[in-house]
């Protein structure tokens, strides 16, 4: 691909653009936030940059050679205090298909386990000059914690129960592929709600973007006052399933507490796992969705999962891209901000 | 003979429905008199015109963190927060470290607080040995050993049969069961209230209901033993109702509240400041607005802080992590009087048994009243003074307000304990 003159004109992008090919206006725009700790902080805008930068980051995978020297001589450190594959693995390789240098430190093998604090853990990180910082913890606000500490860009890749942006992103960018809009579109998020951080960051996501978002689940797990982040609440699937354009389903958490939730995975799956007969009640055309890991035969059945509705592998490649697009937009954010702050 | 004349204030005393321009007039310790342009006669003579005379205050439900855990606040400490804050006595919880259920520890507390010489500490003893809710500690000793009640503040009296039998045990001494009201089943982990604030942030919820459903079991336990029921930091609408409803019908029951449950809601917790963690904790607006409601209409006898005091090092954790508790004794008298008197929520007299004669009647202390021949303890307010809390310049050792930068109106002055001016305002 040639290098265009707006790639190198273009503020926000960092580094050598290399063969990117972003259209002009993108080069410009950039997040308004130095972090992204939740959807909830950002507007449609700039959701919907995420999502266009995305799509171009998309073909670069494709390649026969996966790499892009666009974040070259760029720091990103990966923090996972909890247990991780899908998105671990994503943003490690996200952060390598842009050629940045990348670092994974996970709970077991950092200085958490010999009584270091999160904010001395987040100085310490500091101290050796990255750019990008993605965590990943048990609590909600630790996101927060670690960007109210460092100068460098904080990616939230799941605080506890609270948000998962970069999942509520590839979901967005799975459903524009083959909706063509969000706007107006019904989906229909069900299982465990209460421990669910996916789910917050979708109502957020989905709602901004012009969508009805309808949530089903049992009493025991479905959040208090959750009519509040302005969603229409089923308790039971079947009524919510109707006319739905998208449907999600979640992992029941059982490591998050909740044994009294329900009394066995046998009678969750018939109440609540997604099987053909209720998908049937849904639009023809319905996409299924899961955020993963999933559990066949509790919230989904095999023959959902692995059917033709299914979209579950084109959210883990659209991961990738939603990832690279926020790599690069961050990328460019923090080292603004930070020649703002040292001119200042 | 020292003596101390308090000349032009406004002298406030419900105990013998006075509400006055006059000199009050302290003798060695003890009130002598209230009058207009009484003669100074040799006394000190403190000019208090413009100013608010009331009976001491008395803030029943403080954490002193002495013995055990002095990084966070001691008797010392604590007690100049509290002269600071416009009191002249406290009364400190038990769960130290050894947890104050022997009356080696109240009479250690009580000479400590003695030599620290600010203002009188109220022991609180334990319920329970340790605190552990099985056996009822050794009370009669404890009351001997200077405490004016008994709890197991922190935790709920763990059964029905325990706060049953200390119910009907501290009958004998005149005291109270002050209790903290949780069941613990239903709150587990939570760090927040359950509501829409929890729902959004991704927090395990402690609903209204953990704190109702003490309050009812305690409250048929005092109808059955006729005990002296003093419900602890009061947080819900359906808690009060019931308390409410208890005292019409004659239960010997009280209850207090603090300024973060009547002044806040959980919406603070958004920011996630770890200073905004407190148990019970923050409301949503419609609790909040009950209590200030039961504050006016006299369902809630007693202001208190709940004062716990927490090393930086121990907030600076993750939210689900951090302790819980609010330091409130320098912040408490400027926020009911900016948020309840100014606002015309309360009176001034309903203010004064809020803060002073309720918690001396509750706790049986020869206080809360200005009549002569009383003790000379007096909080003086100045209502019209704005000024901003600061946290860097508490008396108290720690720092964990969410009231930080705050411009409040309305403030002590002076705190006045046997004729002794132990804190002036600054300026």
């Amino acid at each position: 691909m040639p290098k265009t003159k707006e790639a190198e004109a273009g503020p926000a992008a960092p580094g050598d653009a290399g063969d990117l090919i972003l259209p002009v206006d993108q080069q410009a725009a950039s997040l308004k936030s130095k972090d992204l700790l939740g959807i909830e902080y950002l507007d449609a805008d700039e959701i919907q940059l995420i999502l266009d930068t995305a799509h171009h980051f998309k073909e670069i995978s494709q390649r026969p050679i996966k790499k892009v020297p666009t974040l070259r001589g760029k720091s990103v450190i990966n923090l996972f205090f909890e247990p991780s594959t899908r998105t671990r693995t994503s943003f490690e390789i996200a952060a390598k298909r842009l050629s940045a240098d990348t670092q994974t430190i996970s709970a077991s093998t950092s200085s958490m386990v010999k009584g270091e604090t999160l904010i001395d853990t987040a100085r310490n990180i500091e101290a050796m000059y990255p750019d990008l910082l993605i965590i990943r913890h048990a609590f909600p606000g630790a996101a927060h914690m670690l960007a109210r500490t460092c100068s460098a860009a904080v990616i939230n890749a799941g605080d506890g129960a609270h948000e998962h942006p970069t999942q509520a992103l590839l979901d967005a960018l799975t459903i524009r592929d083959h909706k063509g809009s969000i706007e107006g579109l019904r989906v229909v998020i069900c299982g465990d709600i209460a421990h669910s951080r996916v789910a917050r960051s979708n109502i957020h996501c989905l709602r901004k973007l012009g969508a009805t978002v309808v949530v089903a689940a049992p009493p025991t797990l479905m959040p208090c006052d959750v009519e509040a982040l302005g969603v229409e609440a089923f308790d039971r699937l079947e009524p919510a399933l109707e006319g739905a354009d998208v449907v999600m389903t979640l992992r029941i958490q059982l490591e998050r507490g909740g044994k009294l939730s329900f009394p066995s995975t046998r009678e969750y799956f018939n109440l609540f796992g997604l099987s053909r007969d209720k998908l049937a009640l849904a639009k023809d055309d319905v996409i299924v969705m899961h955020p993963g890991p999933m559990n066949r035969g509790v919230e989904i059945a095999s023959d959902v999962a692995d059917g033709p509705a299914s979209v579950i592998l084109e959210q883990v490649s659209n991961g990738l891209a939603v990832r690279m697009a926020v790599l690069y937009l961050l990328a460019g954010v923090g080292a603004a901000k930070k020649n703002v702050e040292t001119a200042a | 003979m020292s003596k101390l004349l308090l000349k032009g204030g406004r002298v406030v005393d419900p105990a013998q429905g006075i509400d006055q321009t006059a000199d009050l007039m302290i003798d060695d310790g003890l009130i002598s008199g209230i009058g207009s342009d009484l003669d100074a006669n040799g006394a000190d003579v403190l000019d208090v015109s413009g100013c608010v005379v009331a009976p001491g205050f008395i803030d029943m439900h403080v954490h002193l963190r002495e013995p055990g855990q002095e990084h966070k606040e001691t008797i010392k400490t604590g007690t100049a927060a509290a002269a600071a804050g416009g009191f002249t006595g406290v009364a400190c919880m038990p769960n130290t470290s050894p947890v104050n259920d022997h009356r080696a520890v109240t009479e250690l507390i009580i000479e400590r607080a003695d030599e620290a010489g600010t203002v009188p500490v109220y022991p609180i003893g334990c319920v329970s040995v340790g605190q552990q809710g099985e056996a009822l500690a050794e009370i009669g000793e404890l009351v001997d050993g200077g405490c004016v009640a008994v709890s197991d503040d922190g935790y709920p009296v763990a059964t029905a049969e325990l706060m049953r039998r200390a119910l009907e045990y501290t009958r004998m001494f005149d005291i109270p069961v002050i209790e903290h009201c949780e069941d613990l089943s239903l709150t587990g982990t939570a760090p927040m209230n359950e509501g829409r604030v929890s729902t959004a942030l991704g927090f395990k919820g402690h609903p209204a209901a953990a704190e109702d459903i003490i309050v009812a079991r305690d409250l048929v336990l005092a109808e059955l033993t006729g005990g002296s029921l003093h419900c602890a930091h009061i947080s819900s609408a359906g808690a009060l109702r019931m308390i409410r409803d208890a005292k019409a019908r004659g239960i010997n029951v009280t209850c207090e509240v603090t300024p973060h449950h009547f002044v806040l809601t959980d919406e603070e917790v958004r920011s996630f400041d770890t200073n905004t963690k407190t148990n019970p904790p923050l409301r949503s607006q419609a609790h909040v607005d009950a209590l200030i409601e039961a504050l006016a209409d006299g369902t809630v006898d007693a202001i208190v802080t709940d004062h716990a005091p927490h090393h930086a090092d121990e907030k600076a954790l993750e939210f689900d992590l951090a302790p819980f508790g609010i330091v409130g004794l320098e912040t408490a008298v400027p926020l009911a009087c900016d948020r309840l008197l100014h606002r015309g929520h309360v009176t001034l007299q309903r203010l004064v048994e809020l803060l002073s004669v309720n918690p001396a009647r509750i706790l049986r202390l020869d206080a809360g009243d200005l009549s002569e021949g009383a003790v000379g303890n007096v909080t003086v307010l100045d209502l019209e003074r704005t000024a901003t809390v600061d946290a860097a310049a508490f008396a108290s050792k720690s720092r964990n307000t969410p009231f930080d930068g705050w411009e409040l109106k309305g403030w002590p002055v002076f705190t006045i304990v046997a004729g002794e001016v132990v804190w002036k305002a600054p300026g």
